[in-house]
């Protein structure tokens, strides 16, 4: 029973990494209707830019500032070159200029910092941690502590200031927002800015696990189910999401996987994901969609 | 100066359910296959065969298929290249069992068992919609792949998982030679884009474009939705599937389910939005490109920037230029090349007039 808790919590530490990646395609996807297949690249952008600099001499703060600036600026040339033109169209192409967004981010990344894997030390060491009889990982739990605190900090934004207020306005009826004064563009400066903020957190945790690296963007695969469970348009959502996703994942490789010869984490979240949408289509939180003709 | 297509009427209604209405097109059709089949096999060497025209034929093939379901049937997929992989592994894996099997029905049942694997990950598509079915479609992608590389039986124990195509003998005759495998490629891509050309001018074509357009309005005029839906499936992937065994046999001349994973689904996908979405001209024109770009990148880089540019950099800038060609093609052309070919033709039929 215990190493069924083990494996549990172990997973549910894990899926709040997955969630940290889900968030920053909840808040774009909320704020401008766009499903940003990019958010991966711009997780391996934020960690390399932000690893690059600390090698190169800088402290941790500065390099944390300068990579989020980064992000910013990042931001504000999509919106001026590629959002701007791209209003009203059809949420698909949206997407597929989101695909080709990642190939750009990419390219540039690795032009810039070079392809090599880069070490990235955060300073918690992975020690186990003793924990009312269960081993859990050190780094796992600062992690799980670091998504809560930027979820809070999130909510804070969206529920207590103008910003915030504008922000909902804009999810909830773009047109509407327009009407009453509200600069969309800014807003989804703000928001893409945001998203890259929360890219930046989530690759530096992933980069301290994995290595800072290509393969960093790829986890927008693994985001993908979290978002799918939980629905698009909720942050809540995500974090149950990748909760769900995490710890299923981990028990299906513990239980599932040697009656199945093992490797089955890349498609389990998915076919996961598919029985949820086959009860709920619109995942757990998401807005029901009404149609009419 | 182009030409006109006064003067020529239809007088039967067979002549009106044309796919080619004007004799200069028919003319250019002959031309064009004439060049395909009597001149390119003579006169084609190597390089060309194995590096741009087998690629480029079996892309067009696999974006065809991509785009009877997303151009005409409008359901988004990211799970071609498990689509090919199942065709590919199926045609060996028959050519396996039934020695003596005709390889040309190997390759038909390839796509046929690919239908069937296309049409069970299509079945969530009638509950889910939009980007909801990426995750159908990508679990049809990593769960291929899974199972290509961890049972042995696909691969006939194989430890590396990859296999060497068995020898392309066609009634006797071995198109093992480069121009032989173009030949025999080519004589399978064409009539199943003849196939396809017909099938959306088809009433099952206009369904599908009704489904694109709005699958509730779709739904009450009384199109039937889910046989429509998984039918795009089934032909869709069926195209996917031949093509797979295609890249399998004719090109690449190994079967390894490395080369079906997921940037070749996003490959193919890129070949319809550059070639045109919901055209049947724009996959040759998007596949030309694809294949095509990364060749004139290189040359370009090493007669231009040969020595500027670091070896490793060659290949972050054929993405940056790849992707920044994708946004562009986005905003400025949403409908693809074929959208500026069609354009083109428009202005060359007046020209050298303005009106």
């Amino acid at each position: 029973m215990s190493f069924f808790m083990e494996v549990l919590l172990g997973g549910l530490l894990a899926g709040v990494m997955y969630s940290l990646v889900a968030i920053g395609f909840v808040l774009i996807y909320k704020a401008s209707g766009v499903f940003n297949f990019a958010q991966g690249s711009m997780v391996l952008f934020a960690a390399l830019t932000f690893v690059s600099l600390l090698e190169r001499g800088l402290p941790f703060w500065l390099s944390f500032v300068i990579s989020l600036l980064s992000m910013l600026l990042l931001a504000l040339l999509l919106e001026r070159l590629v959002l701007r033109h791209l209003v009203n169209r059809p949420p698909i192409t949206l997407f597929m200029a989101t695909l080709g967004l990642s190939y750009v981010v990419e390219g540039v990344a690795q032009a810039l910092w070079g392809a090599q894997v880069h070490g990235l030390d955060l300073g918690i060491e992975d020690t186990p941690l003793e924990l009312g009889g269960l081993m859990l990982s050190r780094f796992d739990l600062f992690a799980a502590g670091s998504a809560g605190l930027l979820v809070l900090l999130l909510s804070l934004l969206f529920n207590k200031t103008r910003i915030g207020l504008s922000l909902r306005a804009v999810a909830d009826d773009q047109l509407a927002a327009l009407a009453v004064g509200i600069r969309l563009q800014r807003m989804w400066v703000l928001v893409w800015a945001v998203a890259g903020l929360v890219g930046l957190v989530a690759g530096l945790l992933w980069g301290a696990r994995l290595g800072v690296q290509f393969s960093l963007s790829l986890i927008v695969l693994k985001a993908l189910p979290v978002l799918i469970i939980g629905g698009f348009t909720s942050i809540g959502g995500a974090i149950v999401g990748g909760l769900i996703v995490g710890a299923s994942e981990k028990l299906a490789e513990v239980y599932l996987g040697p009656l199945l010869s093992g490797g089955i984490e890349n498609w389990f979240p998915y076919v996961l994901a598919l029985l949820f949408l086959l009860l709920r289509p619109a995942g757990l939180f998401g807005e029901r969609a009404i149609e009419r003709v | 100066m182009f030409y006109q297509e006064s003067g020529q009427f239809s007088t039967r209604y067979r002549q009106d359910g044309r796919a080619l209405r004007l004799w200069q097109q028919r003319a250019a059709l002959w031309a064009l296959l004439l060049l395909a089949f009597g001149l390119l096999p003579f006169i084609g060497n190597d390089y060309w065969f194995s590096a741009i025209l087998i690629p480029f034929l079996v892309l067009s093939l696999a974006g065809l298929g991509l785009n009877l379901l997303t151009g005409y049937a409008g359901q988004l997929s990211l799970g071609s290249a498990a689509f090919m992989a199942v065709g590919a592994f199926a045609s060996y894996k028959l050519q396996f069992l039934l020695p003596g099997l005709p390889l040309l029905l190997s390759f038909v049942a390839g796509g046929v068992v690919a239908a069937a694997v296309g049409v069970v990950f299509g079945l969530p598509s009638l509950r889910i919609k939009g980007f909801y079915l990426l995750v159908s479609t990508l679990a049809a992608q990593f769960f291929v792949e899974w199972l290509l590389t961890k049972f042995a039986w696909f691969s006939n124990g194989n430890e590396s998982g990859v296999i060497t195509a068995p020898p392309l003998l066609v009634a006797g005759h071995d198109f093992g030679s480069p121009a032989g495998r173009y030949l025999l490629t080519l004589s399978v891509v064409l009539p199943l884009f003849v196939l396809a050309a017909n099938l959306v001018r088809s009433s099952l074509g206009r369904n599908w474009m009704a489904v694109r357009d709005m699958d509730t309005a779709a739904a009450v005029i009384g199109i039937p939705i889910l046989r429509t839906k998984l039918l795009a499936f089934a032909i869709s992937s069926f195209i996917l599937g031949v093509a797979g065994s295609l890249w399998a046999f004719t090109y690449l001349g190994t079967v390894e389910p490395h080369g079906f994973d997921l940037s070749r689904s996003f490959q193919v996908l890129f070949i319809i939005i550059l070639g045109g979405m919901g055209s049947i001209l724009g996959n040759f024109l998007g596949a030309a490109f694809i294949v095509l770009l990364p060749i004139v990148l290189s040359i370009l880089s090493g007669t231009l920037l040969s020595g500027v540019l670091p070896a490793g950099q060659l290949e972050n800038l054929q993405k940056i230029i790849f992707g920044v060609l994708i946004i562009l093609f986005l905003i400025k052309e949403p409908d693809g090349l074929a959208r500026l070919w069609q354009g083109w033709r428009a202005r060359a039929r007046l020209w050298p007039l303005r009106f």
